[in-house]
């Protein structure tokens, strides 16, 4: 039941596994969290790749689950820009200027999101179908389902899907 | 009663944000923090965190692009 006098609640679906989407998604949770709220993110298909550590786990998986591994980004900082990705030129000359600008990286957010106590969940679901185990993913994540997104969303002064 | 200095000068947002929530944290009630920045955003972006804590903003002056907020946390 939503508590009046608990800190407010946002959650964000994160759906898009774009570099410039999940930093989008990742700047609203840090700031909801440096606010006072309580944030989660719930990682669902191409968002749950913001989530790899980096490497190939070796854990059960058919011949399609393991190309689809092998095809996606395998971590944070090998995410696509959603436009003018142009092959990884656009998406190295967006760093360059992040950088140039003072701003976090997309894995530095996600660091601070963290330490924020941004609650990290990762859709079980969706990792059986994108060919992704935990093994892959960042320890300190959760691994869920939609209810317990739901759950959380019931009580949200706002709710953000990431497309 | 520790009164805090925050130098956020070089950052964007969220970060000026983000070190003020973080570095209230293990402040208490009545103490005053100083907070310099010059992210273009800081301005309305502090009043929406102080407004959003229940702190007050004793003071927020800008000067060669620089801002500076006094902020007492209640």
């Amino acid at each position: 039941m939503p508590d009046d006098n608990g800190p407010k609640k946002a959650t964000l679906i994160v759906f898009s596994g774009t570099m410039d989407k999940v930093m989008g998604a990742l700047i609203v949770a840090t700031t909801a969290a440096a606010m006072g709220m309580e944030v989660t993110m719930f990682f669902t298909f191409w968002g749950l790749s913001a989530l790899k550590k980096g490497g190939i786990a070796d854990c059960e998986r058919n011949w399609m689950q393991k190309m689809l591994g092998w095809m996606l980004p395998k971590k944070a900082a090998d995410l696509p820009l959603s436009q003018l990705h142009m092959a990884g030129m656009g998406a190295g000359m967006m760093k360059k200027i992040m950088e140039q600008q003072n701003m976090q990286s997309l894995e530095e957010l996600l660091e601070t999101a963290i330490d924020l106590d941004v609650r990290m969940i990762a859709c079980q679901t969706s990792m059986s179908a994108m060919g992704i185990c935990r093994e892959e993913l960042l320890d300190n994540i959760e691994v869920a389902g939609a209810a317990t997104y739901v759950g959380e969303a019931q009580d949200g002064a706002f709710n953000l899907f990431i497309s | 009663m520790a009164d805090e200095t925050l130098d956020c000068t070089g950052l964007s947002c969220p970060m000026p944000i983000v070190k003020l929530a973080q570095t209230t944290k293990s402040m208490e009630a009545g103490e005053t923090i100083t907070v310099t920045a010059d992210d273009p955003g800081f301005e309305p972006d502090v009043q929406a965190w102080v407004d959003a804590q229940g702190h007050e903003l004793k003071s927020l002056e800008e000067e060669g692009g620089v801002f500076t907020a006094v902020i007492e946390l209640k």
